[in-house]
């Protein structure tokens, strides 16, 4: 008890406030700028940090990290510009809404589950940290393997078309990530003797072309569509606490998915909000109505990316293993700070670990008005005309792009992708699954080849460790069934036909 | 090349031209007239990156003026270790190198080495160490050397790193000391220290060739013990691990270092004005701290100690590729 009054004392001063307070804006305004991710943004804190206390300066990572995921909702959800790659998963979906007239429900939802995922991945913090940190190092390749084959499975659940196109896409995605030196051979391969190609093709630079770009290259051939009525934007959060009710359960899988997924290192609050996209369509009673602005998956992958956070500072903690990028940075700071990672900072810095969870819990908070009064700031885009707004839009997208290595190629990147969508989507090609595909592929590819050289080339092992097993027999499943309904269908179809 | 060259000719008959002019107190003095551009290979959050972040920091209050860093990612550190060796050589363009470049041109990735920059001070090094998971039943290194010398070839599972990285070489190399092939234990690779060390943990590979800090919170954590670092001396911050030249009687030492570097060509006088500062910088309580608080080793090289160092490195790891049959031509 002592510890936590302690806590309370080490976070209520005015140092710690003010770190909290101005990171949070700084998180707000980085995560909604196209392009610059919550890792960039902790990482440019980092220098800042030498100069905090400990607290404060965990304090800042925190708190910008939580306002930049959200924050990278806005500008999909108005301009179909993804702010982060963890916002890809249902930025269809919430742009859909906008073109509605819903925007204010979109990024309502986006807001609220935001901040109810942060505050419930908090929790699971505090009370389930050792068992949850069992569970990430009892992982080896095999069971990383069967996840991000889930996770890719998820291809055709995130799109709209025909499952084939679904497929062929993230195909598409596979062989992107093929690309550069960084796979498990350290064997350059489609590089072209380019060192620009080296490192591989990014996820940020592809994602900002198929969704942003091409977008703006629709716009530019198509006639504009009927203005959005001129009325103002209604209230927030009226409407949130009725889809709280009505997707109450679909918003409790988000938040356990998102908790589970961020506690495991190398799968961050991106895998989160995909798998938890897809899950939501999956179960839903009217999986048909996905991608024409519905917010039943806003609601479950809106929650699962904040609770990811959270469940990343697991592993990072406990371990030092870091469970995303963010996270990453996180553990050079606490180190820095001689908040050592490992079981002692639980006991003998217990008052810490209980100041760490009160600045979450402050972040999730505040992330609510803050969020408002950036959603009300940030809507004047959409009266924008379209004119103003589209050469703007391409130059954000450039600039962002720059902005992630100072590496002018990966501007031609943005603009080779955005060719590249609008071709796709001109032939009914989901880009969604063509993003996953690059997200997933690495790793996919990474834990098969390298559980293959482990096992000396024998599949047997795939199986035979229990978690890996039941990761196996999931994955079997969803692929067999949509194969059995599709079947079923189409002998139903076929039938009084002949 | 040209260009370069004449643009370097240029530089340093500009120099010449005012040496008269200045006294070298007064000539030190001119220089930092504007903001240097310290550019890192290496992404923004990453070790080096807070290296060279808390570097730039101290070089400003050194010198006066901002030293800006800028991550120049992509193409697995080719791209930044070019842009600081293509960089104007006026002191204005600066950057912090890696121990990658002893190894890139050994697989014909990029024709960068050594000998394409101004060598500045060497930072720091971090030398490998030999994990094992903690129920493991090698209770020291030798134990460990003993079964990997009687185990059939690729009956041992390592990693640490990806394929042809550091900590593979570092395990390649001490596999020779013992006069056994390079890849007598199989390389799994991984993404970097971390991952490896968590499949360490979880059953997944027998022995982890990373560096001691890197797989400090795991050991802390009674998940996993380092039996001995691939190093001259113990590190003070692990005093109970004990070096290979003590357990097995194997001088086997390469490490992961950083220093500091300007584009070829830079004028002497700069140069010397950098390695000045750098030293002061290395030598001061906040970078002392900093190091000591990530657990990175605290290495000095002067210009001329960081060449030698580098060269001492190249022609290692140079063996040891090609020991492991990642060298090309």
């Amino acid at each position: 008890m002592n510890a936590v009054l302690e806590a309370f004392q080490m976070v209520a001063t005015t140092e710690v406030a003010i770190a909290i307070l101005a990171s949070a804006v700084y998180g707000m305004v980085i995560g909604a700028l196209p392009g610059l991710t919550a890792t960039m943004a902790t990482a440019l804190l980092v220098p800042v940090t030498f100069y905090l206390s400990p607290i404060a300066a965990i304090a800042t990572i925190i708190t910008s990290s939580a306002m930049a995921i959200f924050s990278g909702d806005i500008p999909g959800a108005l301009m179909r510009i993804p702010g982060t790659p963890a916002s890809a998963a249902y930025t269809d979906e919430a742009y859909a809404m906008t073109r509605k007239g819903q925007a204010e429900v979109a990024l309502g939802a986006a807001l609220w589950f935001s901040a109810i995922g942060g505050i419930v991945g908090t929790v699971a913090l505090m009370i389930m940290a050792p068992a949850l940190a069992e569970v990430a190092l009892s992982f080896s390749t095999y069971e990383y393997f069967w996840l991000s084959f889930l996770g890719l499975m998820c291809a055709t659940l995130v799109a709209r078309s025909s499952p084939i196109k679904a497929i062929a896409a993230a195909l598409l995605g596979l062989l992107v990530t093929c690309i550069g030196i960084e796979n498990p051979g350290g064997v350059p391969r489609f590089t072209f003797g380019m060192t620009d190609l080296l490192g591989g093709i990014e996820p940020l630079p592809a994602l900002v072309g198929v969704f942003a770009v091409s977008e703006i290259m629709r716009a530019m051939t198509s006639a504009p569509p009927p203005p959005i009525p001129h009325r103002p934007l209604g209230s927030i959060l009226a409407g949130q606490w009725a889809l709280t009710r009505r997707y109450n359960k679909q918003m409790w899988r988000g938040n356990i998915v998102g908790v589970l997924i961020g506690a495991l290192p190398g799968a961050g609050a991106d895998m989160a909000a995909w798998i938890a996209y897809a899950n939501s369509k999956r179960f839903s009673k009217e999986p048909e109505k996905f991608g024409t602005g519905h917010p039943e998956g806003l609601v479950e992958s809106g929650a699962a990316n904040n609770s990811a956070l959270a469940g990343g500072w697991v592993p990072a903690t406990l371990f030092g293993i870091p469970g995303d990028t963010i996270t990453a940075i996180a553990i050079g700071v606490l180190y820095m700070k001689g908040l050592n990672p490992g079981p002692t900072l639980f006991t003998e810095k217990a008052s810490s670990m209980y100041a760490l969870y009160i600045v979450f819990i402050i972040a999730n908070i505040l992330m609510i008005p803050l969020g408002i009064v950036m959603i009300r700031l940030s809507r004047h885009v959409l009266r924008a005309p379209r004119a103003a707004a589209m050469p703007l839009i391409l130059l954000l997208c450039a600039v962002g792009a720059f902005a992630i290595g100072n590496n002018p190629f990966a501007v031609v990147l943005v603009a080779v992708f955005g060719v590249i969508g609008y071709v796709m989507e001109r032939n009914g090609y989901p880009v969604a699954a063509l993003v996953l595909g690059i997200v997933m592929g690495t790793m996919v590819e990474q834990t098969f080849v390298t559980s293959l050289i482990k096992s000396d080339g024998a599949l047997l092992p795939f199986f035979e460790r229990p978690v890996s097993a039941g990761l196996a027999a999931l994955t079997i499943a969803a692929l067999a069934w949509p194969v059995l309904v599709w079947m079923l269908r189409r002998l139903r179809r076929a039938e009084p036909a002949r | 090349m040209t260009q370069f060259t004449r643009r370097g000719a240029l530089a340093a008959g500009a120099l010449a031209g005012f040496a008269p002019l200045a006294r070298p107190a007064l000539g030190q003095a001119r220089y930092p007239a504007r903001p240097v551009q310290v550019i890192v290979p290496w992404g923004a959050g990453g070790g080096t990156d807070a290296t060279a972040r808390i570097v730039a920091t101290l070089l400003e209050k050194e010198m006066g003026q901002p030293f800006n860093v800028v991550n120049r990612t992509g193409g697995s550190g080719v791209v930044g270790h070019s842009a600081i060796a293509q960089g104007a050589p006026d002191g204005y363009t600066i950057g912090m190198i890696t121990v990658e470049i002893c190894m890139m041109h050994w697989q014909g990735l990029t024709e960068l080495k050594r000998t394409s920059y101004t060598p500045l001070a060497l930072l720091n090094e971090d030398p490998p160490g030999v994990q094992v998971n903690a129920s493991s039943p090698y209770q020291d290194v030798k134990a460990l050397a003993d079964a990997i010398k009687a185990s059939r070839p690729g009956q041992f599972k390592a990693s640490g790193t990806g394929q042809g990285g550091i900590w593979h070489l570092a395990l390649a190399g001490w596999l020779g000391a013992m006069g056994l092939r390079a890849d007598h234990v199989r390389w799994v690779p991984s993404n970097g220290a971390a991952p490896a060390m968590q499949d360490l943990a979880a059953g997944g590979v027998d022995l982890v060739t990373c560096s001691v800090p890197e797989a400090r919170a795991i050991i802390e954590a009674g998940r996993a013990r380092s039996l001995a670092v691939m190093a001259p001396q113990r590190n003070p911050q692990f005093p109970n691990v004990p070096t290979l030249n003590e357990a097995l009687g194997i001088n086997y030492s390469v490490g992961a270092w950083r220093g500091m570097a300007a584009p070829l060509n830079t004028p002497p006088a700069i140069a010397q004005a950098l390695t000045a500062a750098l030293q002061k910088v290395w030598n001061s309580d906040e970078f002392k701290t900093f190091m000591n608080a990530r657990g990175f080793g605290m290495t000095w090289g002067d210009a001329a100690g960081f060449a030698a160092h580098m060269e001492r490195t190249d022609a290692n790891l140079g063996a040891a590729m090609r020991a492991a049959g990642l060298a090309r031509g």
